[in-house]
């Protein structure tokens, strides 16, 4: 009991919590560098992003307040929007339903780094109808790339990843490898996936393991 | 595996839903009026017919969103999917139908005389 109080004190708590934090995949990190090939496909986690929750009717006046915040909200299945066609290079905002929204930032936009993300997302809500939740610690991302990213995903998953169908900039709700994940192409033969924390090391797993033929010289 | 047209997302595998039982069971007007064998039968008492069945999904792994679908429970085949609130569509699937259940009177037929009640729409 004495243990928490001293902690709920701010003065206890380290000054610099940022270099004592473990991303969830953080110990497959020397295994993910291992077992990537260059330039055939290759693993890595991207640690700590920022990610808000937005859950909104996109025909409300709120809706408007919040587009004006993140550049516009998506509008259908699979699409994207931001992501490098603006001001804001890294912040892309993802459909996940018709009135839920995921916002993804580089990790200096969280508050704790000095960002302004979520505390100008909850401004532009107000009190209107919806939410806006940071999730940052929900997910971990993945970035898995190489010209043979496709086929490593294709093991698990069972969406057209053809590009006629999925081009870059679409991100979808779905399972790779039986965990639910969200599956971002964000450029040709880049591949982010985010699945949630508890999920990390498994899937990390997975994807190292369904990486390993592609690391030996193709039998013709 | 069900390949099923999610009215948000397109065709997902049916592992990405969870079923929800059978859609346009109305939540009685006044509960408080049933008996408990009423009640029981609002709560428990479901078709279970050979052929086509309205059923509820949910896209847990997609969207989220809850919808209606009518499936025929004999040959697994999808013949319509409508949003919640909907009314249920009337399908009459074309080439013979009852194909599979070769039953005198369609299991469907006892549903398309009734006006479905639209559903999901919260007060």
């Amino acid at each position: 009991m004495a243990d928490t109080q001293q902690l709920d004190t701010p003065q206890d708590i380290p000054r610099d919590l940022h270099g004592l934090r473990r991303s969830p995949a953080s110990l497959l990190h020397e295994v993910f560098a291992a077992g990537s090939t260059g330039g055939v496909v290759e693993l890595s986690e991207l640690e700590f992003l920022t990610m808000a929750g937005i859950r909104v009717d996109p025909q409300s006046e709120t809706a408007t307040r919040i587009a004006s915040v993140t550049d516009g909200l998506p509008a259908h299945c699979g699409d994207v929007t931001g992501g490098g066609t603006n001001g804001k290079p890294d912040t892309a905002v993802l459909w996940l339903g018709p009135t839920e929204f995921l916002v993804v930032a580089p990790p200096d936009a969280h508050e704790t780094l000095g960002g302004t993300l979520v505390p100008a997302l909850v401004e532009a809500l107000a009190d209107g109808q919806g939410q806006v939740v940071d999730l940052s610690a929900n997910r971990t991302t993945f970035e898995l790339t190489g010209p043979r990213a496709r086929a490593v995903l294709e093991k698990g998953c069972s969406l057209d990843l053809h590009p006629r169908v999925h081009p870059a900039g679409t991100a979808l709700s779905t399972e790779v490898g039986g965990i639910p994940v969200i599956l971002w192409k964000t450029a040709e033969d880049t591949y982010r996936i985010l699945p949630r924390a508890s999920f990390a090391t498994f899937l990390g797993s997975w994807l190292l393991d369904a990486m390993r033929e592609y690391a030996s010289p193709e039998v013709p | 595996m069900l390949l099923i047209p999610c009215p948000h997302c397109g065709p997902r595998d049916e592992t990405e839903f969870h079923y929800g039982g059978q859609a346009h069971v109305p939540y009685p007007g006044n509960p408080n009026e049933l008996d408990d064998r009423q009640w029981a039968e609002f709560l428990f008492y479901r078709e279970n017919p050979k052929g086509a069945f309205a059923e509820r999904w949910l896209h847990s792994t997609g969207c989220r969103q809850w919808f209606n679908m009518v499936r025929d429970t004999a040959t697994y085949d999808i013949q319509a999917v409508y949003r919640m609130g909907e009314p249920r569509p009337t399908t009459t699937p074309p080439g013979g139908g009852s194909r599979a259940t070769g039953g005198p009177t369609g299991p469907s037929a006892a549903h398309a005389g009734t006006p479905a009640s639209p559903e999901g729409a919260r007060p």
